[in-house]
Formats: C-alpha cells, structure tokens, sequence
C-alpha cells in the first residue's frame, strides 16, 4: 500500500528507548532481528530487547540469540518432548533447544497455556498478579493471545513449572488443553458490550470448559476438540471455520425494525446508499422498498446479519433468540479446509436448564466419536467419512431440512423395500 | 519436580472468572445493549437501552507480548477505563470507558506508548498468526517477523478506515495453517518432499503413525542400513508435511525449499455471502528474512487493487466473485499459473462447470 514506502525507510521507533537498549551490555549483538525494530507497526523485537536488558534473565539473551541464528539459516531449532504439572497430562508446550550447545541459556523454553476468562476480559489486578507470577518464575515473554484462545506464558524451565503453576492456580488461573483433548475455549465480546449477541456466550463458554476441565487436562480422545462461542452470526471468533463445535447465536422470529430510525437513516446517507448498501447485498432479496421505508420478509430472510451490521440503530435481532450449533471446522490438514456444517438449527440458551441440555448433548457426541473416529481424525473428518445421516442416526439428532443446502443429486442409496 | 513439598492442591478450574473483569457499567447492562456506532477509527460508541454510553478505544499490539508491555497496557486502564481492559481475537487491545471526556486522552497515550489506535470498520485488521521460530517446533518461517513487516506497510490502512470493508490477514509458518482462513492469507507452502534423517528416525518415531499420517500413501515402510525405517514415493508426495508433525524425522522443513504462498478470499462471517475458504494466487515467493519483501509486496498489490475496485461492504471474496478471477489477476498483475488448478480431494467443487465465461 502507500504506508509500504514510507514506512519501509522511516526508521521511527515509539517503543520508548529501544533504539538504545539493544546496544546494552547484557545482550549479544543480533542485526537480523534489529531490523525488525525499525517501522511503525509496535515491534515485538525491541519488546524482548527491553525486557531482556531489564531482567538480565539469561534464557531471553539465549533465545534472542537462537531466533537470530534461526533468522541466518532460516530454520527452527525447537522440540518438543514431556513436561507437566501434577495430575496433568496437558498444558504445558514442552521445548527443548536442538542446538544448545550452540545456545545453552536457550536449552529449556517450555510455555504454559493458560485459559483466560472467556471474551478475554481482564481486569488489571488479574494482569498485574499473572505478570508478577510470570516475572518470578519465567521469562516474562506472553503472547496475547494464542490461536486456540490461551494466555502463552512462554519460556519456563522445568523445575519451576509446578511452583508456578501452583502460585497461579492459587490466583484463579489453570492451564488451557492441549494434544487430543478439549482444547481452550475462545469467545466474542458477547453480551458485555455487544448489541447483537443472542446468548449469554460467555456464561456458556465458562459453564462448558468447567465441565469438560478434566478432559481438558487429561486428553483421551482421538484428537483435539474445540469449542468457539460467536454471539451472532457475524462469527467473530471465525467458530465456523476454526473449530469443531461452533455456537454461534442466532434468532428465530423477525429482525426487529425501528422505522423511525430506518427513515433517519435514509435521512441521513440516502436512498441510494439504502439500495445499493443494504437492499442489494440481502443474500436471499429479503428487503423491499415500501412507502419509504424497507419491509423484510421473515420467511426469506437467512440471518445473516448484513442490514443489522449497516443500520446497527434501526435494526436488531429478533426477541426469540438461542444457538445454532455447526460442527467439524477445521484447517488445512490433512483433507483439506474443512467449513463446519450446521447440526443443529436452533437450540433455546437462557437457563441453566438450556445449558446442561446442551452440555447432555455434547457429550452424546463425543461418545459417538469416540466409537466412530480413527487416531487422529477430527470430528469433521469422521463425519464426512461415515456420513452425516449417519452420524445424526447415530447420536440420535432429528434430521432437518438446514443441515443440508439442498438435497442429494445421486440415487444411489438403500431405500426401505 | 518438589512435589514432596508440595501443600497447594490443584483446583482444575478451568477459564478464568469473568464477572469482576467487567466494568461496572458493562456489568449493568449486559445484554441489553442497544445499539453502536463508530465515530471514528479506533473508537466504538455502544449505547444501552438504560441509555448509558461505553466508549471503546482500541489499539494494535504486537501479540508477542512481554510483562513490561502488559504493564504498560494495565497503566492505561488503570488511568483512563477504571482498570478494565480486553484483548480481541486478532490481538488488539481494547479500554472500555463509560467517560468520553477520556476517549481522546487515552487515544494520544496509547500512541505515544506506541500502540497504534485503529483496526475498527472497515479497516485492514491486525494479523491472526503463528509462533514461528521463536517457539514452535514445526515452523518453515517466523510468522512474527512476517506480521511486523506487513503491518508496517499497512499501518495507515489499519489505522483508518478506508477499505470497501474489513480485511482480515493471517500468517502461518506451516501448511496446517493454524492462522487460519483470511481475506488475505500469508501460509508456507513447502516445495520439495522430506528428507529422511534415518538415524534420527529409528529412535524417536513410531513408524506405523508416520505412514498414517500421509494423505496420499506416499510413505512406505523400509529397510535402511539393516535397520527399520521409512521411505517416500516423491512423485506421489504432495509436501504437505503432516508426516513431520507425526516423526520430526521426516525433514520437511528446508531454508530454500519451504517458500510461501498467498491466499485470498476467505471469510469466516455469515454477514450476506456464506462463510468461504480461500483461493492460492501466489506462491514460490522466497522464505526472506528479517523482512520479506516479496511477501508484502503481493499483499500490497491485492489491498491495491480491492481498495480501488472493492464496492462498499464487498469483501474481497464477495469483489472477486463480482469481477471475476480474470479481472482479479488482471488487476493485481498477479500470474495465474497451472499449479492453482486444483488437484486434490473434491477438485470439481472449483471447475467452471456452466458456460459463464469471461473475456
């Protein structure tokens, strides 16, 4: 874009002072990773370089100087192996330098997953203790936040893994999933801020991640399991694509429409902005014009959320609300992108009730998939191999006519005779 | 491990507790809020049904955080969102004020610490990405480096809001990809089938699993050196490098070889067109650190190109899908080659099968 030349020669830095720490004594010199201190974008290199100079903790000065050489030969030099906390067997991503007798200070950099709370709301205290902990016992390295949804407290030896998992445990922390087990959970902002969210997603999400906690630290199953609660179906937490079961909030009634605010709008940007914007991006040409105003007709209308999302003020989800549940999202390995396809329609979320039934249900499936799966195949995958009626025939969940986009166009099936 | 000494007892808890998380005024009105607005980049407005306001101020961060910095974030909400703050799943960092007499103070602080406010509407939106060499054991790249030297070239497009809608970016420092599917996509993509460390193999791998773990059967069991080991048919293989993940001796990863490819048109929303996965439009561009011009300089040609052709709310799925693939390369100057042919499972979900052809 534009920005690309000037920020590839404007050498500012707004990191405060880093240009100068990285010529301190305590680090090695490392000009490959300097030259991502340079740019606008917040450099997570003069980050280390600060924190390094700060703490004067070898590890960081050993892994600043393995991500060089890395930088030089252009490959990894990490493995992992088996770390963990008592009475887990996950959670703590083991590695091990390859190369430390190059980088000794580097040999151990183990992370530990820590499940935030869900919308990754924080408040400072919570932050402040988990960086105290975090000084005390590791690197002072967190990413913010990994893929799967963890706090990544990065690089940590051995030997003070159960003492900081401990500390934290003690401040309300616990460790997030990893290998073939129920993975960390991940939420949109939800109902704290957000005007279209359906559910109480992240009630939901604390509520399913509790439940499933030892399966979370003690995996047993045949691959990773991941949970992503959208409120909408905006899909903010990309729970379609990226996760195996995907809540995602959703209506069943009208779109309810202020009409005084709808002709504010129309006031205000114009009718051509009205058709163009809105009118003609309805997937399903549920909106008409009418007497200056627009109609939607509920009949036609698929809840995608586009109108919503353009006139946020005149329009909102319906007042019957729940979850859509879709299932088998996943990446590219080893068939293929996987979307997740819709299992079931419309469950109701607003009780307890509503979420043990769901809860009920989830581990009906999980059953199902433990007798029907093979080593290493997610959900997705073992529903398209043995086919999704029957894996609806198998975990007992009533056919309908949206789990489909349209009916088969072969013949060839066993019909009663 | 001093579990001798050990008095704590584990409390598997599982996530964090949120409610003390949430700012009082978020706490009044949860779920019933009513409607929001964007009154400017970086900045939501979210009115309640009570009729209280909270104000949002967000900013980019470098996900590859340390304590100093998450410090320095906790010292904004401490001044100016009552010590409430939240982080976004593509690594923003959030301040929700219900005073917006804080709203333009906080936005000069978080600039001047460095954390540039933006990433809102129609914007190009931080990087969903990888670990990379920094810590992962299976990476071709460093996806870290990859992210800091594209958003700097897009710094200004995500700090303001000027796109025909939001453009999401993901990198990724191996083909599964766990950056995940984007409206523009930076993923390696390996070129050359594994090398086999045989001595490396016969200690640390279950041979049964690597050959399970292959897509296309290219992996045989076979005898090296009077020893079990394994071998790979390289005409069948398809460098995908799942076996690597199963046996770190199966040597995927090469200095050279591994290059990148670049993907577009994926979008996770079901907002007008159905979620959709991406497309390849570049690839064999070199692994080239500290900075990877190649790999920006692509990304800045598609961002181009949509910028100027994009149609308001049209993402850059739903713009091709108007314009064309043709008109797409044609634009970008990006060259369509015979390797973006599908050849794998489910191919014809990708053939042209009508007689809409464009010229």
């Amino acid at each position: 874009m534009e920005g690309a030349n000037d920020s590839a020669v404007k050498e500012s830095c707004h990191c405060g002072g880093c240009n100068s720490s990285g010529n301190g004594k305590f680090l090695n010199e490392t000009p490959m990773l300097d030259q991502l201190e340079s740019g606008p974008w917040p450099s997570f290199i003069s980050g280390f370089k600060e924190l390094a100079e700060r703490t004067q903790k070898p590890m960081l000065r050993g892994v600043l100087d393995q991500l060089e050489y890395s930088y030089n030969t252009k490959m990894g030099y990490w493995k992992g192996g088996l770390v963990t906390v008592d009475g887990y067997g996950a959670g703590i991503i083991t590695r091990y330098s390859m190369i430390k007798d190059k980088f000794p200070e580097a040999a151990e950099f183990h992370t530990m997953r820590i499940q935030p709370a869900p919308g990754l709301h924080y408040n400072t205290a919570m932050l402040r203790e988990l960086c105290d902990t975090w000084e005390k016992y590791g690197s002072g390295i967190i990413t913010l936040h990994g893929q799967t949804g963890d706090i990544m407290l990065q690089g940590i030896e051995q030997d003070k893994v159960q003492e900081c998992f401990d500390e934290l445990n003690q401040k309300g922390w616990d460790l997030g999933g990893a290998g073939a087990g129920m993975r960390t959970g991940v939420s949109c902002i939800g109902q704290a801020r957000c005007d279209n969210a359906c559910y109480d997603n992240l009630k939901l999400h604390l509520d399913a991640l509790k439940y499933f906690s030892g399966r979370v630290h003690r995996p047993e199953w045949n691959y990773k399991l991941k949970f992503k609660f959208s409120g909408c179906p905006n899909d903010c937490t990309n729970a379609i694509m990226r996760s195996d079961l995907a809540v995602i909030g959703t209506w069943r009634d009208a779109i309810a429409i202020d009409h005084d605010e709808v002709k504010a709008w129309i006031a205000e940007k114009g009718v051509d902005a009205l058709v163009n914007n809105v009118i003609n991006h309805c997937p399903t040409k549920a909106i008409t014009l009418k007497e200056g105003g627009i109609q939607i007709d509920t009949g036609d209308c698929v809840r995608c959320m586009h109108c919503i999302n353009a006139m946020s003020k005149a329009l909102s989800p319906g007042k019957e609300k729940g979850i859509a549940l879709l299932m088998g999202g996943k990446n590219t390995l080893k068939v293929g992108v996987n979307m997740g396809s819709l299992i079931v329609p419309f469950m109701k979320m607003e009780t307890d009730e509503d979420r043990e039934a769901f809860l009920e249900l989830i581990e009906e499936i999980i059953d199902w998939w433990d007798d029907a799966g093979l080593d290493h195949e997610r959900i997705g995958e073992t529903i398209e191999r043995v086919g999704l009626k029957q894996f609806l025939d198998g975990v007992g969940i009533e056919y309908d006519i949206n789990q489909i986009s349209r009916p088969r166009d072969n013949p060839y099936f066993k019909a009663k005779y | 491990m001093s579990s001798q000494e050990r008095t704590w007892k584990t409390i598997e808890s599982g996530p964090h507790t949120y409610e003390e998380a949430l700012h009082p005024v978020v706490r009044k009105n949860y779920g019933k809020w009513k409607y929001h607005e964007i009154p400017k980049p970086g900045v939501l407005k979210h009115v309640a049904e009570s009729g209280d306001t909270i104000w949002t101020v967000r900013a980019g961060t470098p996900r590859q955080d340390t304590i100093d910095k998450v410090r320095q974030l906790c010292d904004v909400a401490d001044k100016y969102s009552d010590g409430f703050l939240r982080f976004t799943v593509r690594n923003n960092v959030e301040f929700l004020t219900p005073n917006g007499e804080n709203v333009e103070p906080m936005i000069a602080e978080l600039e001047s610490l460095g954390f540039p406010v933006g990433g809102t509407g129609m914007c190009v939106s931080a990087v969903s990405h990888t670990q990379g060499w920094l810590h992962c054991d299976i990476p071709a790249t460093d996806a870290s480096g990859v992210v800091k030297s594209m958003m700097d070239t897009v710094y200004n497009e995500f700090k303001d809001m000027q796109m025909p809608n939001k453009v999401r970016l993901s990198t990724s420092c191996c083909s599964i990809n766990c950056g995940g599917q984007a409206d523009i996509a930076v993923v390696v993509k390996h070129t050359r089938p594994p090398r086999i460390n045989h001595e490396h193999l016969v200690k640390t791998c279950e041979l049964p699993k690597a050959v399970a773990r292959c897509p296309v059967a290219a992996i045989r069991p076979t005898v090296v050196d009077g020893k079990k080991s394994l071998m790979v048919d390289e005409a069948k293989c398809i460098c995908c490098g799942a076996c690597f993940g199963a046996c770190p001796a199966m040597e995927i990863n090469h200095p050279e070889h591994s290059k990148f490819a670049v993907w577009v048109g994926g979008k996770n929303s079901n907002a007008r067109s159905k979620p959709s996965t991406m497309s390849l439009v570049a690839h064999n561009l070199p692994n080239n650190p500290p900075r990877w011009p190649e790999v920006t300089e692509v990304v800045g040609r598609i961002l181009t190109a949509y910028k100027a052709g994009g149609r308001p709310w049209e993402r850059i799925g739903e713009w091709i899908n108007r314009i064309g693939w043709k008109r797409f390369f044609e634009e970008t100057g990006l060259q369509f080659d015979d390797n973006m042919i599908d050849s794998y499972r489910h191919a014809r979900t990708t053939f042209n099968q009508s007689a809409h052809i464009r010229f």
